[in-house]
């Protein structure tokens, strides 16, 4: 098998304008804010991205949101970015809206080759509103429709260079669906070990979902934690 | 004792030996701290964790380990990680016992508004709508009354709801609060406060038990 190694500036420049792109994280957790400000140089614009939230104020996703390269946010919640909230109120930023649980089994179901899935989850709220609805066995249900996406970026803390990839803790979240879900899967690497040397069972992430690894030389201070006072 | 703690405490003592609980972000994530230390329960975190632990200090905390309110955590002996689909897959298959959510307004019938104020308040619903919807017990922890003073228990709710009759308690600075068939039922009174005034500060019907009710 090839080694699907490659520099951050020839992994972020396969990526164009108005492309739709999943960014793995749960707030700093998988986040892979090295990726995004290697996007954030390179400047692309129109894109739509999908992610759980939009960062906080001043860190990764917020730099492109800033920059003016995002026209549409797919998320659960855009709690945490003050920037975000004032750019969608003052109409220059297009946000989706999904149920936590419902956003991340969207992606799963384009990654698993499936056209949609039925569910109960917020058909009682302004949420289901523009959504089909089917009926099964005489219960009302909501169609959820697959996402998918040109790219993935995603954060590992162990990679080999077929692609096999490791999460740490709760930086796992959205990552290894989005991986399934995307056209091309760009992910970004703590640690780069050699083929054989990740436990098979242990893997998160199975090489073939992925097409381009960037060993990060060091990992920025946004990676690090954080005092906010909490 | 202060109010605040022994209201705490009160709800504290809605979790129970063995359950699977998920305290939601604010208020109701501090309930650990009133929680009696023996007592073994598996806390969920929507980002992907079961078993969370206590919340740690700045230079003992990893940075790949938040709970979903950002905070912080450890886990403890018997914890697990997982990706978000098998996190919302424990909410919405009912393996959650018990969730203590904060609200906006919560009806006479048990719909529950917590996610947004249309124009001031709109970032987005989290994983708030599965836990409300899903979880096997629902219980409310919140003030009784807004800033501006109104009563945020209500005969229907005024903004967008995030599930539908789902909340089967309320608790407040007030009162304990049940949402039954019958209505709203008053079920506890906090120490000084008078029956005349909680029914003066909902503004939906409250059943007052015949039996003096018990203070908090």
């Amino acid at each position: 098998m090839r080694a699907k190694t490659d520099t951050i500036e020839s992994a972020i420049a396969r990526i164009g304008d108005s492309d739709t792109i999943m960014v793995g994280g749960f707030g700093v957790p998988g986040t892979p804010f090295c990726l995004l400000d290697e996007l954030a140089r390179h400047g692309q614009k129109h894109l739509t991205l999908i992610k759980n939230d939009a960062n906080e104020a001043g860190m990764g996703v917020d730099h492109l949101l800033q920059n003016g390269q995002i026209d549409k946010l797919v998320v659960s919640h855009i709690g945490l970015n003050a920037n975000a909230t004032k750019l969608m109120n003052e109409g220059r930023l297009e946000v989706e809206f999904c149920p936590q649980g419902i956003l991340a089994e969207r992606i799963r179901c384009a990654g698993a080759g499936l056209f949609g899935f039925l569910t109960d989850i917020g058909i009682d709220t302004i949420l289901a509103e523009d959504k089909p609805r089917v009926e099964v066995d005489g219960r009302e249900l909501l169609l959820e429709k697959p996402l998918e996406a040109d790219f993935a970026l995603l954060h590992a803390y162990r990679a080999d260079p077929l692609g096999n990839l490791v999460y740490a803790a709760a930086a796992q979240n959205f990552s290894p669906l989005m991986a399934m879900a995307a056209g091309q899967v760009i992910v970004e690497t703590e640690q780069l070990l050699a083929s054989g040397d990740l436990q098979p069972e242990s893997i998160h992430t199975p090489s073939p979902f992925v097409d381009v690894l960037v060993e990060l030389p060091m990992l920025t201070a946004e990676y690090g934690v954080l005092r906010r006072g909490r | 004792m202060d109010a605040k703690e022994r209201m705490m405490r009160t709800v504290a003592r809605e979790i129970k030996e063995g359950m699977t609980v998920n305290l939601g972000i604010g208020q109701p994530t501090r309930l650990v701290n009133y929680l009696d230390p023996e007592l073994s329960i598996c806390l969920h975190s929507e980002n992907g964790i079961t078993g969370v632990g206590p919340v740690l200090e700045f230079d003992q905390a990893d940075r790949n380990l938040i709970d979903a309110g950002g905070a912080y955590v450890s886990t403890l002996p018997g914890a697990a990680f997982f990706d978000s689909s098998v996190s919302f897959a424990i909410v919405r298959s009912g393996r959650i016992d018990l969730t203590v959510l904060g609200a906006f307004e919560v009806a006479m019938n048990g719909d529950l508004a917590n996610w947004m104020v249309p124009g001031v308040f709109a970032a987005g619903v989290g994983g708030g709508m599965e836990l409300a919807q899903k979880a096997r017990r629902v219980i409310i922890l919140m003030t009784h009354r807004d800033r501006q003073g109104k009563s945020k228990i209500v005969r229907e709710c005024s903004l967008p709801i995030s599930a539908k009759g789902c909340v089967q308690r309320i608790y407040t600075d007030l009162a304990v609060i049940d949402v039954s068939e019958q209505g709203l039922m008053l079920r506890m009174i906090a120490e000084g406060i008078s029956v005349d005034e909680v029914t003066a500060a909902t503004a939906a019907p409250l059943h007052i038990p015949e039996q003096p009710v018990p203070s908090f």
